[in-house]
């Protein structure tokens, strides 16, 4: 079943991120990538990261993805045009992507042997749920770096604030 | 039933759950619209649908049959998958949230709980993201109307809703805290100590949680006195203009159940969900199967339905935000009192030990 | 099922990203590609945490989408002010700075 989910799943996410390469209008663009978050959200469970993938949806696809759609909608700036610059830009880019696609592909296939299998559930550790073990470890050992992301997060929010306001 | 392995009884018995729960959710949808014309007819002195069978009861039927039937206009100039996506979207999420609610008792029939869809141990998680899920229905619907006044309305009310989804989960954080666990058994499990005593709302002293999140609720529903999107409609255009028949149907039977979805919410997470406001006293009352099954469900229908009366009660009685003055009630006065909410309960519960 | 299966979905998401970023000129289409992006590397982190069993990865993944979250809410506010000013979204037209 495991394989199932793989399959479904991440046939979906990669529709999603192809139709995100192809589209020409930006919000058709952001809404293929809520579809690969959110099928990468079905994933991230398989995998027993339950409150990951809860995070997933609610910040990630509900929140961020939101945000985009917003300015997209809002600035309406029109589809893609085929420039000088988007010409050369497709010379190049394709095969610098498929030239890494081929060398990370070649890294994980030559090295299987060494990654060992991941099999469906939490068998993390049967004692504890995911979300008591992620909180027991976020809040003891890396409780440092989650107060400075606090921090990030309110210096984040007051830039946006400077920089989208209008000028008076 | 000997012939069929577990796995198969599982999935034939999860399939009759979903069709029930999905006949009665949307059977409720619709005699809600029907109990709140009623009771705003009621406050304002007046009848309401009585014609329609007795005491029109038949009404809901009989307007579901005209919005089948009236015709689907669809507009030229509209984006046709996204025009199509966004009402399936919002009733969709509006739809799904009632999978992992518990409505009863533990009661197993061969070893799966009657009373409940989906146990899954982030229940709660899952409820806020469906709501995050559900604020794209809202969005898409008024671009794809390629119409001015529908794209402002719809920006008005995203910003609307997802202004008040941080006020509306961060309300539950103490609900959380005090039951120790995102599992809908665990929380209603942990209110049924002493019957009504030990409801969150009142021996949990999550009562202002609750206020914030009733607040949230109604801002996040569009419903009064948050309505402004919707009252626009009246005013100039709202995002559902461009919507005929069958799909402005899905949206409005969506917000009716994205009302029922947080009633529910509100009774799991406050009012002890399905126990007895009695407590452990009745116990041996009448203590048959079947009536022990039956009693948790009628005072979790009991208990949805005041939450129903309470919303239709604040939408006759009180006047509309303005939308600065929602947003500002949003962001500056609920979400710091969340806030407080939340050091005080963790700090009474740090004390307690 | 072997974890090379999550890792090679993950560098595929990843590099129709890097395509998706070095074609594109929609500035915004940029960014959702880099978005793309880092959430391939969240797989790749979540797919690693399973494998050894410890649940760092999971908390680095949480670390990653709040950046990303941050970068988002500022890029964007940056992205407005420059459809304000140069009222154009295309990269190709944004060169004052070129010589």
């Amino acid at each position: 079943m495991q394989l199932a989910l793989f399959i479904i799943f991440g046939g979906l996410a990669l529709g999603g991120a192809l139709n995100l390469l192809l589209q020409r209008h930006p919000i058709h663009s952001a809404l293929s990538l809520v579809v690969v978050m959110m099928s990468l959200a079905v994933l991230y469970w398989s995998l027993g990261a339950e409150f990951l993938a809860a995070a997933q949806v609610i910040v990630y696809s509900g929140a961020i993805m939101v945000l985009f759609v917003f300015v997209i909608m809002l600035l309406n700036a029109g589809t893609e045009q085929h420039t000088r610059g988007s010409r050369a830009a497709y010379a190049v880019g394709i095969p610098g992507a498929a030239a890494i696609f081929c060398l990370l592909s070649f890294v994980f296939l030559s090295e299987r042997g060494a990654l060992k299998t991941s099999n469906i559930g939490g068998d993390l550790s049967n004692a504890t749920d995911n979300i008591a073990q992620v909180s027991a470890m976020l809040f003891t050992r890396q409780l440092l770096p989650f107060e400075v992301t606090s921090i990030l997060i309110l210096v984040a929010i007051l830039g946006a604030v400077v920089l989208a306001r209008k000028e008076q | 039933m000997t012939h069929l392995t577990n796995f198969e009884l599982f999935l034939l018995l999860s399939v009759l759950k979903v069709a029930v729960v999905l006949v009665i959710t949307l059977m409720g949808v619709a005699y809600t619209v029907l109990l709140e014309r009623k009771l705003l007819a009621r406050m304002q002195n007046r009848w309401g649908p009585s014609r329609v069978g007795p005491f029109g009861l038949l009404q809901p039927l009989v307007d579901g049959a005209k919005s089948f039937l009236k015709e689907d206009m669809n507009p030229l100039a509209v984006e046709r998958p996204l025009f199509i996506l966004a009402p399936i979207i919002a009733l969709g999420c509006a739809l799904i949230s009632v999978a992992v609610v518990p409505f009863g008792a533990v009661t197993r029939v061969h070893g799966v709980d009657l009373f409940q869809i989906a146990n899954v141990n982030i229940g709660l998680l899952v409820i806020l993201g469906i709501t995050s899920i559900g604020v794209y229905g809202i969005t898409l619907s008024g671009w794809s109307s390629n119409n001015k006044y529908s794209l402002l309305g719809s920006l008005r009310s995203t910003a609307q809703v997802i202004s008040y989804e941080l006020a509306l989960g961060l309300s539950l954080v103490g609900v959380v805290l005090r039951a120790q666990s995102l599992n809908l058994r665990t929380i209603v499990n942990s209110q049924s100590a002493h019957g009504a005593l030990s409801w969150n709302i009142f021996g949990g002293f999550q009562i202002v949680a609750f206020f914030i999140y009733l607040m949230a609720a109604f801002a996040e529903t569009n419903r009064a006195p948050f309505d402004l999107p919707e009252a626009e409609n009246e005013l100039v255009a709202g995002y559902h203009t461009e919507y005929s028949s069958m799909k402005f149907a899905m949206f409005f039977m969506a917000e009716y159940a994205n009302m029922i979805t947080v009633s529910c919410v509100a009774t799991l997470l406050f009012f002890g969900g399905a126990s007895s406001p009695f407590g452990h006293l009745f116990n041996n009352f009448l203590n048959t199967p079947v009536l022990n099954a039956v009693f948790p469900v009628c005072w979790f229908v009991v208990k949805v339905f005041s939450f129903l009366a309470l919303y239709i009660w604040v939408r006759g009685t009180l006047p509309r935000f303005r939308y600065d003055q929602l947003m500002s009630f949003g962001w500056k006065f609920l979400l710091p009192l969340a806030m407080a909410n939340i050091i005080v309960t963790s700090f009474v519960l740090a004390m307690r030990g | 099922m072997p974890t090379a299966y999550y890792l090679i979905l993950a560098e595929m998401l990843f590099s129709i990203g890097i395509a998706a970023f070095l074609i594109k000129r929609n500035v915004i289409t940029i960014f959702i590609s880099i978005e793309l992006m880092l959430n391939a590397v969240n797989l790749t982190f979540v797919a690693f945490a399973h494998m050894w069993h410890q649940v760092s990865g999971q908390i680095f993944v949480f670390f990653v989408m709040v950046v990303a979250a941050a970068e988002a809410a500022v890029g964007l506010a940056i992205i407005i002010s420059i459809y304000r000013t140069r009222q154009t979204l295309n990269v190709d037209e944004i060169d004052l700075m070129k010589s």
